[in-house]
């Protein structure tokens, strides 16, 4: 193992921390933003049956097909019409970093979607019919009662997807984006290493997943006290 | 529309090539994740602790790096051992290295799997089976078995979905899966959207067909039990 080769390049590693860190960042925050209202919709499919179908084929593409097939979907796939080639999106298309950035958006809406979908339906009932007796409007119940029960029981699921998502965002490597995996195969490229960039990596990825459950952890510590007596 | 039909055939062998990895990578991560359950339950303080290690390592890896490190640092293990023997220069197939990779890496979730349908067997049972003077392999075979594959089978059928999502990522070290194979038709056909959207329709009908499969063999191991599923 060269660990001076490791050493004296650490500022490849510290930009592919730094990549990968923004790409997951980013894709949990914009995967929520699609989550809530989509899995709110999915908990109600009786009363919006169109939408909720559309959300359930979304979920389930998503869910069903492989990141890496959703992202060359996206990056390599998009390229072959003209008419996008030719539209205002193309300035983000063409970029390695924005198609990466779409793709993990969508996969971890499905996911997150349906952990959302499970957290709204497992509220007990007793907490709704409080928020009425209160004379709580439905968008107050929402805001006041629902979300905040549901979206902090569904910490621990959070957890694993940010985990998931930490993990898929390896990916963005393969359409040649410099995250953590993509110094390492720089390195092992740049002096004919055969293991030293990805042991790198993978030790890396490790100490990540590590920070993250740990803030989890503290997060479910903080925010599920409430519920600790029931365990 | 055209070519896709053209390459109709190339793109089925990928699958066939797709679902071989993948069951391989199943049958070596049940081998592995066997053994580290009963390692974890049965091994001592040592064989835990070899298992904990095992699973804690995988799980905070992405599959895409464990895949690159089998491929290349084993290419590199290989060549040192086959010098080592006198042996000349021998390949690890992409292939291979798929299967060692999965197989490795879903073990560890297996582990997993294994040890919480084992632990779900009600303790009295085995209790049972040592007040009768059962061998201690015959409780195992006879008592724990049988409702191990019952208790595993939904943790099992998960790991096998997401096993072959993973098999996608073996194309990156130039496998000829159906995405290695849709890569390079979409390129020469100039319908990248089109091949790959049709690799979506392949991993969604495995997805499928494997879900009826699992729903089966629930129901078969569920059978003389109250409120089967």
């Amino acid at each position: 193992m060269r660990v001076d080769l490791v050493l004296a390049n650490w500022t490849l590693f510290a930009h592919g921390v730094v990549m990968t860190l923004q790409l997951t960042a980013l894709a949990l925050a914009l995967g929520f933003a699609i989550a809530l209202p989509a899995g709110l919709l999915r908990a109600r499919a009786r009363r919006h049956p169109r939408a909720a179908r559309l959300v359930n084929a979304y979920v389930y593409l998503f869910r069903g097909t492989p990141l890496l097939v959703q992202t060359f979907l996206i990056y390599y796939g998009l390229a072959q019409f003209g008419w996008i080639r030719d539209s205002w999106a193309w300035t983000l298309l063409r970029e390695p970093w924005w198609c990466a950035l779409i793709a993990f958006s969508l996969n971890c809406g499905a996911y997150m979607t349906e952990i959302v979908r499970g957290a709204v339906e497992t509220t007990p009932k007793g907490e709704l019919e409080a928020a009425a007796a209160l004379g709580l409007s439905p968008h107050q119940t929402d805001a006041l009662v629902l979300l905040p029960s549901a979206l902090r029981r569904a910490l621990p699921q959070f957890g694993n997807e940010a985990v998931f998502m930490l993990h898929g965002s390896a990916i963005a490597s393969v359409i040649t984006l410099q995250d953590i995996l993509g110094a390492g195969r720089t390195l092992n490229a740049k002096f004919y290493l055969a293991y030293e960039g990805f042991v790198t990596a993978a030790i890396l990825y490790m100490a990540l997943t590590f920070l993250l459950v740990l803030a989890f952890r503290f997060l479910e510590r903080r925010y599920l006290r409430h519920l600790a007596l029931a365990h | 529309m055209e070519s896709l039909v053209r390459y109709a055939p190339l793109l089925a062998s990928g699958a066939l090539v797709t679902v071989a990895l993948a069951v391989l990578a199943l049958v070596l991560a049940t081998l592995l994740g066997a053994l580290g359950a009963a390692g974890r339950l049965g091994g001592g303080r040592i064989g835990g602790a070899v298992v904990a290690g095992y699973t804690t390592v995988v799980r905070g890896i992405p599959d895409l790096v464990m895949l690159l490190l089998v491929y290349f640092g084993g290419q590199r293990l290989v060549n040192t051992v086959a010098a080592g023997l006198g042996f000349g220069a021998t390949d690890l197939s992409p292939f291979l290295a798929g299967v060692l990779a999965l197989g490795f890496i879903y073990g560890a979730y297996l582990t997993e799997t294994f040890r919480g349908a084992y632990l779900t067997i009600p303790r009295g049972q085995l209790d049972a089976g040592r007040a009768l003077g059962l061998h201690r392999l015959a409780i195992l075979w006879t008592i724990a078995v049988p409702q191990l594959l019952r208790f595993a089978l939904p943790g099992y059928a998960n790991v096998w979905q997401v096993l072959v999502k993973s098999t996608a990522l073996v194309s990156v070290i130039g496998l000829q899966d159906v995405v290695g194979i849709a890569n390079d038709a979409g390129k020469s056909a100039h319908q990248p959207f089109v091949f790959f959207a049709a690799v979506l329709g392949v991993y969604l009908l495995i997805t499928w067909a494997s879900t009826t499969v699992f729903e089966r063999l629930e129901r078969y191991h569920a059978r003389g039990t109250l409120h089967a599923r």
